[in-house]
């Protein structure tokens, strides 16, 4: 197993994040979190990379429990960043470089690479992401798209064998969206894994082989993308879908069984 | 500049932020003159850190008046070599710090004893020659140290003055902090701003100086609990890319004979006005 996690709770001071919750993901799955607002996706993530750990239950990665104490060592901490990624929802936390090309060159300098290989390397990436044209620009002063793209550059310049994503395409033009999703598909070819937060039903089949859907903290249910698209009741009391807009969706399909076809064609 | 001077005519408070951000913006994301070809930009961040920081403390230790004008014709040599333009430094160092440092140097005119040369009418307050000799003093001492604090700016990315505060032995903690801090503070502007804006578009009609101190304190408490929000989130970014407090650049500080030609310079000018102006 990549992660268990068995019984972990969270909460900010007075908002319970996390809820005894208990998953599993597999090495080299593709794993789609879901859930409305303030489900817990996020905070999820952060535990997943140790940003935070639980106040109750325990995080595994790998078979070893992730502790505070553990992150003290330089090595294991080392070694954890090295293997574990994470592209923040908002990309304005994650850009305080001077430039783009610093910004990339980061976390690999931070990893003590060497430096001839970093500059090879973040070339490499700033290519691959289509940014070249930024390297020079501030960060923080590029547009919310161009932001999402050096964020994710930032973090795949290491090419982590686990990639944590909270919500890659939010505010991304329809190109970019699918441009990003290719991106994603063609990574995770490997023996990589990669852990998606998301409220974008469309591209699900493209991103996960597995959904976990999140509801105040707790697992509300877990399965194959098409099963879960196909549960319109748990799409609808997860808030996932609004009624009134997936009328055309699986509801009619059982009752109408001949619209199916034409409605999908 | 993202955003700007003369579109709307705000506050006393509106503007102060507004220049903080376009200062702490300079300092931070310096992206036009800090690589670019001139002078103090080609030589090494320990050798101008050093360098401008001992100019600095001459400035504070001399009492000369002409001592302390020659290190501002430096200052200003050096800026014109590294094509930093003088109307910038006018616009952003000597004009906006004159009326604070004249806060503190206009009593000192009435109130040093001395030689009277002028009773100013009216209040009947005797002018002295000393009185106008330490006001010009102090006026000319901080503009020059600004000045010369805003060329290492200028010419230096903060990630290397925060590399080059490292190699003199700064400790990790202070650096971190230091870093930290200055990305606290342009998130807390960059907050402040945006919610000036957001208000403005939900207000229609101009508002009055006191309504928009009224918000400006009512939102005081909103905004930093959001900038400490977002500023904890930048430290766990960076916690999350590896960082462990050192810090570690691309670029590798390397000194050329040309460096150590700028450090005897640096320090030469810094020992001669130490030891003339005094
Ligand atoms: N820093 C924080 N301080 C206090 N409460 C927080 C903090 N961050 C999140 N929360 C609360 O924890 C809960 C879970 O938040 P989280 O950000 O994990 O949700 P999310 O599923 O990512 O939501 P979204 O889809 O809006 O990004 C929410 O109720 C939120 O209000
Ligand atoms: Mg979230």
């Amino acid at each position: 197993m990549l992660f268990e996690l068995r019984e972990v709770t969270y909460s900010y001071e007075r908002q319970t994040a996390l809820n005894q919750l208990n998953l599993s993901i597999a090495q080299g799955s593709r794993v789609a979190l879901l859930g409305a607002n303030g489900s817990g996706k996020s905070t999820l993530l952060r535990m997943l990379d140790s940003l935070c750990f639980p106040q109750a239950g325990s995080v595994h990665f790998q078979g070893a429990e992730l502790t505070e104490e553990r992150f003290a060592d330089d090595a294991f901490a080392f070694a954890f960043r090295r293997q574990v990624g994470l592209v923040f929802q908002n990309p304005d936390v994650q850009l305080f470089n001077p430039t783009v090309f610093d910004e990339v060159a980061f976390s690999p300098l931070q990893l003590r690479w060497p430096k001839a290989e970093i500059r090879e390397r973040v070339d490499e990436i700033l290519n691959r992401m289509r940014i070249r044209h930024l390297k020079d620009r501030v960060p923080h002063r590029l547009s919310g798209g161009e932001k999402k793209r050096v964020a994710l550059a930032s973090v795949l310049v290491l090419d982590p064998a686990v990639l944590l994503l909270d919500e890659p395409t939010a505010g991304l033009d329809p190109r970019s969206q699918s441009q990003l999703i290719d991106l994603l598909v063609d990574w995770a070819g490997g023996v990589k894994s990669v852990i998606t937060a998301t409220h974008d039903l469309a591209d699900l089949a493209d991103i996960a082989d597995r959904c976990f859907i999140l509801d105040s903290g707790r697992l509300a249910a877990t399965g194959p993308p098409e099963e879960i698209l196909r549960d319109r009741e748990l799409l609808e009391r997860t808030n996932l879908v609004h009624a009134h807009r997936h009328r055309h969706a699986s509801g009619k399909v059982h009752s109408h069984p001949h619209m199916h076809s034409s409605e999908d064609l | 500049m993202k955003w700007g001077h003369g579109r709307h005519r705000g506050g006393f408070i509106e503007h102060t932020i507004d220049a903080l951000y376009g200062a702490m913006e300079r300092f931070l994301y310096a992206e036009n003159t800090a690589r670019g070809g001139g002078f103090l930009q080609r030589i090494d961040p320990r050798v101008k850190v050093g360098g401008l920081l001992s100019l600095i403390l001459a400035v504070a230790l001399i009492t000369r008046v002409w001592a302390i004008a020659a290190i501002l014709v430096v200052a200003i040599a050096l800026a014109m070599a590294s094509l930093i333009s003088l109307g910038e430094l006018a616009a952003r160092v000597w004009l906006p710090t004159l009326p604070f440092t004249a806060v503190v140097a206009i009593p000192a005119i009435f109130l040093t004893p001395g030689h009277v040369i002028w009773r100013l009418p009216v209040l009947d307050l005797p002018v002295t020659a000393q009185g106008i000799h330490s006001a010009a003093r102090l006026i000319l001492r901080v503009e020059t140290a600004v000045t010369l604090v805003l060329l290492l700016v200028l010419s230096t990315p903060w990630t290397h003055v925060l590399k080059a505060l490292r190699i003199f032995r700064v400790p990790v903690v202070f650096v971190v902090i230091l870093g930290m801090t200055c990305r606290y503070i342009l998130l807390l502007l960059e907050t402040a701003h945006e919610l000036f804006e957001s208000r403005k578009s939900r207000t229609v009609g101009a508002m009055t100086a006191g309504e928009r101190r009224r918000i400006a304190v009512a939102n005081a408490g909103v905004l930093l609990g959001r900038t400490f929000q977002l500023s904890n989130d930048v430290y766990l970014a960076m916690q999350s890319r590896g960082f462990r407090g050192e810090v570690y650049l691309l670029d590798d500080f390397e000194m050329r004979r040309w460096d150590w030609a700028a450090l005897l310079s640096f320090a030469g000018v810094a020992l001669l006005s130490i030891w003339l102006g005094r």
